[in-house]
């Protein structure tokens, strides 16, 4: 067991593989919160001021709340004060092509893997990349407006798109939901918007890269997606951070909007900085992201793998309104070193047979400690309604933790909820059946895992499964010791 | 090609091995038999390398080196393989998956480039063949919701894709029936060679009607108590275990 102790000792010093910092000159704020500051985002934006209204009323009411203290997660007091709340990169007012971003950026994303112009010719991925808190570059626009699909930055669809902004801001994920929630109202910089219309199969798939750069800022994207009716869409959301010592505080709201046989299918690798071995640093996500299936027959999916983050607090849910929607969360969550999770979903039933599918696969490594927290709600209109949930935890080592907490309302007696959940080891039995076919310890308890993730892994696009399976393993290095 | 010399270990507090000693030469099949808890499981894992066992005397020289000092999967990459009593499953990991990986890492130990796959699929048809197994068992997950038959015709397809120099059967027999034992023997059979070594844990004699051992070892309280040829094993059947007993009083 020495030589494995060893290894588990080298890895777990292995440095944050994305944790470089790059140097660009930032446009930020003082930190702390006031008024002031929400008008100065606002005006900085330019934005209308139906929206700084908005706002303001989201901060007055964020004054009346207390965070959250429900969640299983243990963290030092956060100092709203002490965050900055706007960091935008320098750069020319305006941009007309990729020439013109800042080398800096685009070599930030090289590093990444992600290179925009080569994305643009080999991928067919239109990109929109996040870069603290403004978009400064959009590929594929203009293909995709072809279609009429709208995608881009969330602030130049303010402007571009106000009727449609206006109608549908705040209209899944209201101002008042909650603590961060109502924070990210406050003062959201940038994100997202999309939205696709009436009949159209989004030509491309969606993505958009979100990247924490300056240093205590926190994080607040908004991202916007409506799907009209018997249109589809898919969108790949993938996150990386660079390391840093001080908490990062990240609240963003998703909102999803499915009308009739309309379908949105929403995915997510996070890859945040988790801290280090001693459980110093990290990011706090706190991310609100719900979907309203609207119309009859609409389908939304969110599938997840998160593996980075000091803390996850995310539960992607859908409200099922229109007859025959479908709501479906397929998760995989990692808790390594001292990273700590509480994550699911909430699938509220309130058309009639609807249908959703929960399964979340939960995976904890060292000191790190899991939560599954669900709710499944049937109203009393929701007649036929189904829920399947299966709830899987995978323990490695014996100093983690796999919680779960599963909540069902039923007020209809004709739905049908079936909710089934396993712990289970890494075995010692497993790893030396492996190693005894000649397979290292490392590559056997990452077949494991990859096996254990394998229904989630079935729901990712392919270029996402792989680096899914990657950052899995890059996350439970020497975790077997 | 293996040599144990006074070779002791314990589980926990227990001794169980208490001074084997025995040879196998390349080309020999030797049968291990014994009551239950004679230590015959014990040393077909001790070979293999499981942690739960402490070596505390003796040694081990396969093909000259000191095995005990190996890794388990540097054991397996030297060509020690190991049928296990009872197969472990892992779920949603292909069982194809499973072999193409363990005959990679095999091949990355040795600096050989990795299998083909197209002659990968070639030889795991042609195995598959042999061993009468259906061509769905590659797509299921490994071992999960094979019936007893199942797991152990899965263990010698394994086995005859890693070809291994010395290959460790336990209780390969056990919940077969005779058909599926006279399929598992064939292929055991298929792999003598004069290059190869076959060490076969048994309770029973039967599956030495068709594995038949040019060595016999009984194996009573940790220690070789007797070693014959395949007359040895004839008499167990006939007598069982009982001269053990004998022996002991005296």
């Amino acid at each position: 067991m020495s030589t494995d102790n060893a290894l588990l000792k080298e890895v777990s010093q292995q440095e944050y593989k994305h944790g470089f910092v790059t140097d660009i000159e930032a446009d930020a704020i003082a930190p702390g919160l006031s008024e002031d500051v929400v008008r100065l985002i606002s005006s900085k934006k330019d934005e209308p001021q139906w929206l700084l209204d908005w706002r303001l009323k989201a901060y007055r009411h964020w004054l009346t709340l207390e965070e959250p203290e429900w969640h299983n997660v243990h963290y030092p007091p956060i100092n709203y004060q002490d965050t900055i709340y706007y960091s935008a990169p320098k750069q020319q007012p305006k941009l007309n092509s990729l020439d013109e971003v800042d080398p800096k950026l685009l070599e930030t994303y090289e590093k990444l893997g992600i290179p925009l112009e080569e994305q643009k010719v080999l991928s067919g991925v239109a990109v929109d990349a996040v870069f603290d808190s403004v978009s400064v570059a959009t590929t594929y626009k203009e293909t995709l407006e072809k279609e009429g699909v709208i995608f881009g930055p969330f602030s130049e669809a303010v402007h571009r798109f106000p009727e449609l902004v206006k109608k549908y801001l705040g209209s899944v994920v209201p101002y008042t939901d909650n603590f961060f929630a109502t924070l990210n109202s406050a003062v959201f910089s940038d994100g997202s918007f999309c939205y696709i219309p009436k009949g159209v199969r989004c030509p491309l798939e969606l993505s958009t890269y979100f990247r924490i750069n300056a240093q205590n800022t926190g994080q607040f994207e908004r991202t916007l997606i409506i799907a009209e009716e018997g249109s589809y869409v898919s969108y790949l959301e993938g996150c990386t951070a660079p390391k840093r010592d001080e908490n990062q505080l990240h609240a963003a709201v998703v909102e999803l909007v499915a009308m009739k046989d309309a379908q949105i299918k929403y995915s997510t690798v996070q890859n945040w900085y988790p801290g280090d071995a001693d459980g110093k640093g990290g990011i706090f996500n706190f991310v609100t992201k719900r979907g309203a299936c609207r119309g009859d027959n609409s389908k939304i999916s969110w599938t997840q793998v998160e593996t980075g983050s000091a803390i996850t607090w995310k539960y992607p849910s859908v409200i099922l309104q229109g007859d025959h929607s479908v709501g479906e969360f397929y998760s995989v969550a990692v808790t390594a070193n001292h990273q700590q999770a509480d994550t699911g979903t909430k699938m509220i039933h309130i058309g009639k047979n609807t249908k959703s599918t929960i399964i979340s696969k939960g995976i904890s490594a060292g000191q790190g400690q899991n939560n599954y927290r669900g709710l499944v709600k049937i109203q009393k209109g929701a007649t036929n309604a189904r829920n399947f949930s299966q709830c899987d935890s995978l323990l490695i080592g014996d100093r983690c933790g796999a919680h779960t907490f599963p909540y069902i309302e039923v007020r209809n007696t004709t739905s049908k909820v079936e909710h089934e959940a396993s712990t289970s080891k890494v075995g010692e039995d497993q790893i030396y059946y492996c190693r005894q076919r000649g397979l290292p310890t490392e590559d056997a308890v990452n077949m494991i895992v990859n096996g254990f993730c394998k229904e989630v892994y079935a729901e990712l696009p392919m270029e996402f499964a792989v680096e899914a399976r990657k950052l899995l393993s890059v996350s439970l290095e020497g975790s077997v010791g | 090609m293996l040599e144990i010399k006074n070779l002791h270990a314990r589980s926990d507090d227990t001794e169980i091995l208490r001074g084997i000693n025995l040879q196998v030469s390349a080309g020999e099949v030797h049968a291990i038999m014994g009551p239950n808890g004679s230590g015959k499981s014990t040393l077909a894992h001790v070979l293999a390398g499981r942690e739960d066992y402490e070596v505390t005397q003796g040694e081990v020289l396969y093909e000259g080196k000191d095995l005990l000092e190996m890794e388990v999967e540097e054991r397996a990459a030297n060509g020690l393989f190991m049928a296990y009593q009872y197969p472990v499953e892992i779920p949603g990991v292909s069982n194809k998956y499973f072999l193409k990986a363990a005959m990679n890492s095999i091949r990355k130990y040795h600096k050989q480039p990795l299998i083909d796959t197209m002659d990968f699929l070639e030889l795991l048809k042609e195995k598959m063949k042999l061993l009468g197994m259906e061509k769905n068992m590659m797509e299921r997950s490994v071992n999960e919701g094979f019936s007893g038959g199942e797991k152990k015709r899965n263990e010698i397809l394994q086995m005859a894709m890693l070809q291994p120099k010395l290959a460790v059967l336990d209780e390969t027999d056990s919940g077969l029936d005779i058909d599926a034992l006279r399929i598992v023997a064939d292929g055991v059979n298929t792999l003598r060679s004069p290059e190869r070594a076959i060490i076969v844990v048994t309770h029973y004699q039967r599956l030495l009607d068709y594995i038949v051992p040019d060595k016999v070892h009984v194996l009573a309280e940790g220690q070789i108590a007797r070693s014959g040829d395949k007359s040895l094993a004839m008499e167990l059947e006939k007598d069982g275990y009982a001269f053990l007993e004998t022996a002991a009083a005296h």
